[in-house]
């Protein structure tokens, strides 16, 4: 199944791809209404580790131990995506402890976020690598 | 074709059935469970108090969870194992098993109190109908007395604070969270709850009840309308003590999470299993243990081969959006990090990460938590780059590549 | 110098309400020309560091950024013209030699822009590209006069090497050193696919491109820069370099501070010294020592290789040329003045050399004049900007053309000609690996297989309506051009008709 891949060789660390998942799940339209002003709480991040920067996003564990910790069974995976429903999660982010890759982002609301792979959102093809602009984040079967 | 008997419907129960059908899909699965419920994560009962969540959302697994997984419910409280015929008896039934896993869960304790008996409107704060009971008994001017300041009475304050006259937490400990935080984080939350409306009697007991009032050890006079008992819980391990099963605080396992009986296991809160970070059994109950002591014993069970043994207590909690995430155990050199809004605390012990606690900015902190599990050995310049925020620079360029780059 | 005499010459211009501070431009920009302020949460510019490349323009999510050209201007005089006064500023302060990039700007004559292509009408059907096969495969290298047989009366291959080309367009010298390793992977990359060639340029060919032999160049030039016999034995073709278009009678100079790790290796000079590429070969003062080194190069890899040699399009062009055809050459490239570079003095850049159009004509009819036009193929360059510069070019008499600005268009470059600083924010005229990077030669040849195919399609569309369904028969075929607006002179040198005749 095709899942976000990452590859840092080509990073460029321009943090555009967390401006465009803020964006493709803020249901809005114009991305500047969507973002301006705002702090951003995007699904992916981007990190750096000295001249080096990559961007991490839910990894879809094949044993996913969010789902595993998770104590409301707001989190599943289904097909390959682990997602998280918003509406059963009481944001005590237990999955925030062991998410090993940090993918699952605490919010001032009372639900934690991460990545579904756009698949719940109007874009519907991750918005990270629709905008990445050096192919560093690809979306692909390996 | 195995029989498996499952004994409680809480969350372990739940991961033993995935364990048991990811290996074996045809066996024959029945289920006692005395609650009569559809499983539920019992701390989700403080959530439900503040209207966060409704009883329909709380359901740990789908309706169909169960007819999928091919299981017979049985309603009733298990009576009695037979360890050398193999059966439980439930009621009136007798129910055969060739392997048994006992997910009996913890039962609120509740200190002998004098005068305890004279109060009218008392509870613990463990199960749904708990959470009920305290919903029908409170009005806007109910003065609500907590006992216990842990986890369960601080969560239940907090559900609590805005529907309610006052509440008064008491706890014999001098701090809050006093299993989970030292006195400075301690002293965080507590300032938290404070500001929300939440009073405090630390170091102090109840010395006696009458009725509406309760007079503590220092003199001290509460009146109150409800009593919430939060003390602390047991685990529920009398069927395998009876049934000759070797206990200690929990039921004792091993790290396939057989008990001393042959073909019996255990999981979960009832369950003493082998704590990682210090080297030694103990009760490890939280969610995370449970799911995975749960899984692995239906593993077992249903003739797979699976050991835990990296387990550790993990505490995520969190008041009025204050957010702290614990792990691991708190020894050896601690790095300390504070501001007004976040404390970070990591404790380094022969090169390793070995526990944490963050209050405020817990992002990332599942990081650290894997370095603690992985038990990965850390150079100086590591600790640095993790002391100041948790991320995956952590692993270098080529373990980093194939996670972010592969299947994982 | 306390009095800045020189207005920055654009504007950033910021829509303060498209805006989201989301600090791409300021991460983007090699120039710090942006920054963000913490206290005002606003992005701030100091647009006298910008050299409008627009690399933060093509990566504001938002399109809140532009860069204009600024308003600010020195009183109007039509012969001191503000960059003449500019120029005189700079060269009063610093007291050097003026350095530009890329080809020359000024507004001198575009001959391929008064030419006008021919179709076919009623008399002579044109062609649909779409229905009926075309060829657009040029061999380059020399072809026989004679067909030769041995005493049974078999053919006897007398056939020089040839360069086979999918189509008559390659890729241009540019150094690993002037542009960076993921620009020339994309060249090779992209050249690889199209069954084109593309052009080491004097730097070398990095261990890592070898791969690409079969498509590759290799160049050899005054500095000698790389040159060894695996490099020699691992391209197509030997391309000697007498000049380049954008700097006739100059030679290179890639400064210490760009010949760092696998440019110094590849190169075969230590590490921060200065590349120095003489302006002549010092071994070659005639056409007779030009022959001495087209045939120690064909010597040095047993004449399976064709040798080009490149030369600057420069006055007495057409007997240059007679006298390299003679040399032994296989390929004749002429550079046209507006060709690009990486660095170049402004004034040579800007006022030496000749259009290619002109050069171009003079030399394939002196050559054909003189008999000897089948002695060599021509490759043209020097601002070949699309298929119909191409197809005039061909018309003309050329046999293929170089391109290498509108390669480095379609690798994103966005022509601020400030490549000699090497901080190209789009990661091709700089040996930063941070600026590098940001080429990825995935994406990179894609593009430049698109702009070829592209070109491929127009070339045919174009040939499809003259009637010519092959390349070949366009060559040299003026009949096909007219030109408008231009004089007899330049009429009879482009050796064509003006419209309407």
């Amino acid at each position: 199944m095709k899942k976000i891949y990452v590859n840092e060789k080509w990073c460029l660390g321009c943090h555009l791809c967390e401006y465009n998942c803020a964006f493709a799940n803020s249901g809005e339209t114009d991305m500047v209404k969507a973002l301006k002003d705002k702090e951003i709480s995007p699904r992916i991040h981007v990190e750096e580790d000295g001249k080096i920067t990559y961007a991490v996003s839910c990894r879809h564990c094949e044993d996913p131990v969010c789902v595993k910790s998770c104590i409301s069974g707001a989190l599943s995976k289904k097909d390959g995506v682990v997602t998280i429903d918003k509406n059963k999660c009481v944001g005590c982010f237990t999955c925030v402890l062991v998410c090993p890759y940090g993918a699952v982002i605490p919010t001032d609301k009372h639900a934690a976020i991460k990545c579904e792979l756009c698949l719940k959102n109007a874009c519907g093809y991750p918005a990270c690598v629709k905008g990445c602009p050096n192919k560093a984040i690809v979306y692909e079967e390996r | 074709m195995k029989n498996y008997v499952i004994i409680g419907g809480g969350v372990a129960s739940a991961s033993c059935i995935e364990g048991i059908r990811q290996i074996d899909k045809s066996g024959k699965i029945y289920l006692i469970s005395g609650e009569g419920k559809p499983t539920y994560c019992r701390p989700l009962i403080s959530y439900y108090l503040q209207g966060i969540t409704d009883f329909k959302k709380m359901k740990y697994r789908p309706d169909e969870f169960y007819t999928d997984n091919n299981c017979e419910m049985i309603f009733g409280k298990a009576e009695k194992i037979d360890a050398v015929n193999k059966t439980v008896k439930v009621g009136d039934k007798t129910i055969k098993y060739d392997r048994l896993c006992v997910a009996t869960g913890s039962s609120p304790f509740i200190p002998p109190f004098n005068g305890l008996d004279t109060v009218k409107n008392k509870t613990a704060f463990m199960t749904e109908d708990d959470a009920l009971y305290i919903e029908k008994n409170i009005s806007p001017d109910t003065k609500v007395l907590i006992i216990g300041a842990g986890l369960i009475g601080l969560k239940c304050a907090e559900g609590l604070v805005s529907k309610v006259g006052s509440i008064t937490v008491s706890d014999l400990a001098t701090r809050v969270l006093s299993s989970i935080l030292d006195d400075k984080c301690a002293s965080y939350m507590q300032k938290v709850l404070e500001e929300q409306g939440v009073s405090f009697i630390l170091g102090d007991s109840v010395s006696s009840f009458d009725k509406n009032t309760a007079t503590f050890n220092s003199g001290k006079v509460v009146d109150f309308d409800l009593l919430i008992l939060a003390v602390g819980v047991r685990a529920n391990i009398s069927l395998v003590k009876d049934a000759g099963g070797e206990t200690n605080r929990g039921i004792i396992v091993n790290d396939k999470m057989q008990t001393s009986l042959q073909h019996i296991y255990a999981a979960g809160d009832c369950a003493e299993g082998y704590d990682n970070s210090i080297n030694a059994r103990r009760v490890l109950a939280i969610l995370p243990s449970a799911y995975a002591q749960g899984f692995t014993a239906g593993i077992n069970m249903a003739g797979g081969n699976k050991s835990l043994n990296d387990e550790f207590p993990l505490n995520a909690i969190g008041f009025f959006g204050l957010h702290a995430l614990t792990a691991g155990a708190y020894t050896g050199e601690m790095y300390e990090e504070k501001s007004d809004k976040n404390i970070k605390r990591l404790f380094f012990n022969d090169n390793k990460l070995v526990g944490f606690i963050l209050i405020g900015d817990v992002k990332g902190a599942g990081i650290y938590t894997s370095l603690i599990k992985n038990k990965t050995f850390l150079t100086e310049n590591m600790k640095k780059s993790l002391e100041k925020s948790p991320s995956l620079a952590i692993l270098g360029s080529l373990t980093r590549s194939q996670k972010l780059g592969g299947v994982v | 110098m306390s009095i800045n005499y020189i207005y920055p010459e654009f504007e950033v211009v910021r829509n303060p309400n498209r805006c989201i501070c989301c600090r791409v431009c300021e991460r983007q920009c090699a120039n710090e020309v942006h920054r963000f302020d913490a206290d005002g949460k606003v992005m701030l510019s100091d647009e006298s560091k910008c050299v409008n490349c627009q690399r933060c323009v093509s990566l504001c999510p938002t399109r809140a950024l532009k860069i204009i050209k600024s308003d600010c201007v020195l009183r109007e005089n039509a012969n001191w013209q503000n960059q003449t006064i500019k120029e005189i500023y700079k060269q009063a302060e610093s007291g050097g030699v003026l350095l530009s990039s890329m080809g020359n700007p000024n507004p001198l004559p575009v001959y391929f822009d008064k030419i006008l292509i021919n179709a076919s009408q009623v008399t002579n059907p044109s062609i649909d590209p779409l229905r009926e096969p075309m060829e657009t495969k040029v061999f380059l290298g020399k072809k026989p006069n004679k067909i030769e047989r041995d005493k049974d009366g078999n053919f006897i291959n007398n056939l020089p090497p040839q360069i086979e080309l999918s189509m008559p367009v390659m890729f241009s010298a540019m150094s690993y050193g002037s542009i960076s390793y993921n620009a020339h992977k994309s060249l090779a990359l992209a050249a690889q696919k199209l069954g084109i060639l593309y052009n080491t340029g004097e730097g070398g060919l990095h261990e890592d491109f070898y791969v690409y032999g079969d498509n590759t160049i290799v160049q050899v030039a005054s500095g000698r820069f790389g040159v060894h016999e695996n490099y020699l034995q691992a391209g197509k073709a030997i391309e000697i370099k007498m000049g380049q278009g954008a700097k006739p009678g100059i030679g290179g100079h890639l400064p210490g501070t760009k010949i760092v790790g696998d440019v110094s290796k590849t190169r075969m000079i230590p590490e921060g010294s200065d590349a120095i590429s003489p302006a002549p070969h010092h071994d070659i003062y005639s056409i007779e020592d030009l022959r001495q080194l087209v045939y120690s190069l064909k010597e040095a890899t047993a004449y399976k290789k064709p040798v080009i040699v490149k030369v600057a399009a420069v006055h007495n062009i057409a007997a240059i040329a007679s006298g390299i055809a003679r040399s032994g050459a296989d390929v004749i490239a002429i550079d046209g003045f507006r060709g690009g570079t990486g660095a170049a003095p402004t004034r040579v850049r800007d006022n030496v050399g000749i259009p290619i159009e002109l050069a171009l004509a003079a030399v394939d009819k002196r050559l054909r004049d003189e008999g000897i036009r089948n002695n060599v193929s021509l490759v043209v360059g020097g601002s070949i900007r699309s298929a119909a510069d191409v197809v005039k070019s061909i018309a003309l008499g050329a046999d293929a053309c170089y391109i290498a600005t509108a390669a480095l268009l379609a690798l994103g470059c966005h022509l601020c000609r400030t490549c000699q600083t090497g901080k190209c924010n789009w990661g091709i005229a700089t040996q930063n690996p941070e600026l590098v990077k940001r080429l990825n030669p995935e994406i990179g040849s894609q593009r430049l297989i698109n702009l070829m195919t592209a070109w491929k399609h127009e070339i045919k569309e174009m040939m499809g309506g003259m009637g010519i369904n092959s390349i070949e028969t366009l060559r040299g075929n003026r009949l096909m051009l007219r030109g408008i607006g231009l004089n007899e002179k330049e009429l009879e040198i482009l050796g064509i008709s003006h419209a309407g005749q």
